[in-house]
């Protein structure tokens, strides 16, 4: 190792991080350090969505992150973002058939019965968001009580493994365009810049890790009025899909794991085509790691916003690829938020530089432009 | 989430500059295209580092896809070798990079990455230097849409980029971009220098040292190659500007520290009534004036 220069500042740094620490742990003797997985499983939708923005489907990773951030999502996701940058790729994912994930929970509202039955499974959605003072002072024995309960109480398992789609009936009843197979390989994002225009999948793999509440304020203004996409969820679902993997000897497609995903679909009101073929209605596509049902929604929606926007050019932000696609990602808008913190010293005294000048200029422009006033008193 | 999965346990073992191998490579041939066409942003996959977006990441990416055993690295910021940041990335670069050498000498360096500033002593043809950079384009001035721009940048129409200097020319007499100042490279291709005051911008000028300029958020890697002209974008009858360190009557400020007359400066407010403090910014060149003038100093007495 060769000559290390640290000054000043190698030490205000050195102090800034034992403070990080010492709040991290400021509960003392008290405290109890969180273990990776009460964070995996009691903060599960916390640790969804850093698997999901970080792009790195690795759950015990992401509570890792989420611990040593102290539950900064956009810091954890980062960081897991990061992890991800030293590993190479290893191969092209086939794609997936989610027809085939194992649900925890799947809805429809565009038809009251569908094919396999609505389940509703774990939401907040129906839930009334009232205290639950009786979780403020859990007891142990309780806590751990209740999943085994709720494990006798279910019958064992007359649910099927999958459930059929919605929109292959709504395609089977020729509402929707038939599926055209896709020539060429995905966009990779992480191996490709974005340059304009990009094709869907860039889109898509762009906001499929992109962060939630940006994705979502884009969205909502979509639904709001600034775009008209007006859509109507044909399907929810969330569960594990199996990932298939070609085998490294055989090529055979064999079940390497499972990963946990929010998929979305929406189908929003036809439109007229050029040529002769008959209206259909139009679909939008929005999928994500974890249990991220807004997202999933959000994506969803700026996928069909996307799509028009492609097509006829973009009449609202959200229809623009380079607005919605250049600012969704946490990563990078987080990174520059936090960067104006950095010294701007010279940036800032060649400013200084500017505006002195044009000040020093004004006030003598000023000064020669009224003589040249009183001159012209006199003339007149 | 299914219990089964296991922390990797080849955390420590991260790769020599932290990328993999793949990524680094991917990195140099960007590198190469950029400085074969002179001043044109090459888009490049960007990853992930594990410091802020805006916080040199582009320039990170360059340094350790370029350094190796026997590089003497030199990293400022604000032309500072002991800021925060700086202290930071090339603390990185240590962790990562064993048997690389880092240094504050100007001289010595044989890498040095930099953010707003280029270090006053002019480099050599050995010598690369790397700026990080948070606007890649100075269209963005003028054009938001990237695509839109892509296409001016290709046809040399940079028509609305003097527009608005002249603009600024009728509004305040006076063109009043500060630093990221506009410089046409090779005749053709306008870049943004990164924010390095105006008064750097001549350095850029048929450098001996090859100068690569890399935007990480914005994804974009571009490069001022040796022997190379780089003129600042101005009129025929307005001659470029650079910052004006002379004081009420005219005389140039002196560093108060070593006593240069010949350097970027910092303005230092002081509390109370006591005067404002002008400082080199070069924290390496004011060290080795120090010393020159103290060594002069001994001899005379």
């Amino acid at each position: 190792m060769g000559y290390v220069a640290i000054k000043g500042g190698g030490r205000a740094i050195e102090g800034s991080h034992a403070a990080v620490e010492a709040l991290r742990t400021a509960e003392g003797e008290s405290g109890t350090p969180l273990t990776l997985s009460t964070i995996e499983h009691q903060l599960r939708l916390l640790t969804s969505r850093v698997v999901s923005e970080g792009g790195l489907y690795h759950p015990r990773l992401a509570a890792l992150a989420i611990k040593q951030m102290q539950g900064d999502t956009l810091e954890a996701a980062f960081a897991l973002r990061a992890y991800r940058s030293t590993k190479p790729r290893l191969l092209e994912m086939p794609v997936q058939d989610t027809s085939n994930m194992r649900l925890i929970r799947r809805i429809s509202s565009a038809f009251k019965d569908i094919p396999g039955g609505q389940m509703l499974g774990p939401t907040y959605d129906y839930a009334l968001r009232l205290m639950r003072m009786d979780l403020a002072d859990e007891s142990p024995q309780a806590f751990r009580s209740v999943a085994k309960r709720f494990r006798q109480a279910q019958p064992d398992a007359d649910l099927p493994d999958s459930f059929p789609k919605v929109l292959d009936a709504l395609r089977a009843d020729g509402l929707l365009p038939p599926l055209t197979p896709r020539a060429g390989e995905a966009f990779d994002i992480t191996r490709e810049p974005l340059v304009f225009p990009v094709p869907r999948s860039a889109a898509l793999a762009t906001m499929a890790r992109a962060e939630t509440g940006s994705l979502l304020a884009i969205a909502y203004s979509n639904m709001r009025g600034y775009g008209d996409v007006h859509p109507t969820i044909a399907e929810l679902r969330v569960g594990y899909l199996p990932v298939m993997l070609p085998h490294p000897v055989t090529g055979e497609l064999t079940e390497a794991g499972e990963v946990l995903i929010t998929e979305c679909e929406v189908v929003a009101m036809y439109e007229g085509s050029d040529n002769d073929a008959p209206p259909v209605f139009t679909l939008g596509y929005g999928a994500c790691f974890g249990h991220n049902e807004v997202k999933a929604i959000a994506m969803a929606i700026l996928d069909r916003a996307l799509q028009k926007g492609m097509r006829d050019g973009p009449s609202n932000p959200s229809e623009d690829p380079e607005f919605v696609l250049l600012h969704v990602d946490g990563v990078d808008s987080m990174g520059f938020a936090s960067h104006y913190k950095m010294p701007h010293y010279v940036t800032f005294q060649s400013d200084m530089d500017r505006l002195r000048t044009t000040q020093e200029k004004a006030a003598s422009g000023e000064a020669t432009s009224s003589e040249s006033a009183d001159t012209q008193g006199v003339k007149a | 989430m299914s219990p089964g999965y296991e922390l990797p346990t080849d955390e420590a073992a991260y790769s020599f500059g932290f990328l993999d191998e793949y990524a680094k490579r991917e990195v140099r041939r960007c590198i190469l295209k950029a400085i074969s066409i002179p001043g044109y942003q090459t888009p490049y996959a960007s990853r992930e580092m594990p410091m802020g977006r805006g916080f040199g990441t582009g320039g990170l990416q360059v340094t350790l896809s370029l350094i190796g055993p026997g590089d003497a690295l030199k990293v400022i910021d604000q032309g500072a070798d002991d800021s925060v940041n700086a202290v930071n990335l090339r603390h990185f670069v240590e962790l990562t990079c064993p048997g690389i050498d880092t240094t504050e000498s100007t001289q010595q360096a044989t890498l040095i990455q930099s953010r707003h500033r280029i270090p006053e002593v002019p480099l050599t043809e050995a010598q690369v230097l790397v700026l990080q950079v948070p606007y890649p384009d100075p269209l963005v001035l003028v054009e938001p849409s990237e695509a839109r721009r892509k296409v001016m940048h290709g046809e040399g129409d940079y028509s609305r980029l003097l527009t608005k200097l002249y603009e600024d020319l009728v509004h305040f007499d006076e063109i009043t971009i500060a630093h990221r100042y506009p410089t046409r490279i090779n005749g053709h291709y306008v870049i943004d220098p990164s924010p390095i005051p105006r008064y750097d911008v001549p350095q850029l000028h048929q450098s001996k040292a090859l100068v690569l300029l890399g935007a990480g958020r914005e994804k974009k890697i571009y490069a001022v190659p040796p022997y190379t002209n780089a003129e600042p974008l101005v009129f025929d009858d307005v001659p470029f500007r650079t910052e004006d360190f002379d004081d009420a009557s005219g005389k140039r400020r002196a560093c108060a520290c070593c006593g240069a007359t010949d350097s970027f400066l910092d303005e230092i407010i002081q509390q109370g009534d006591a005067p404002t403090r002008w400082q080199c910014s070069d924290s390496d060149y004011c060290n080795q004036q120090l010393a020159q003038r103290q060594a002069m100093k001994q001899e005379n007495t």
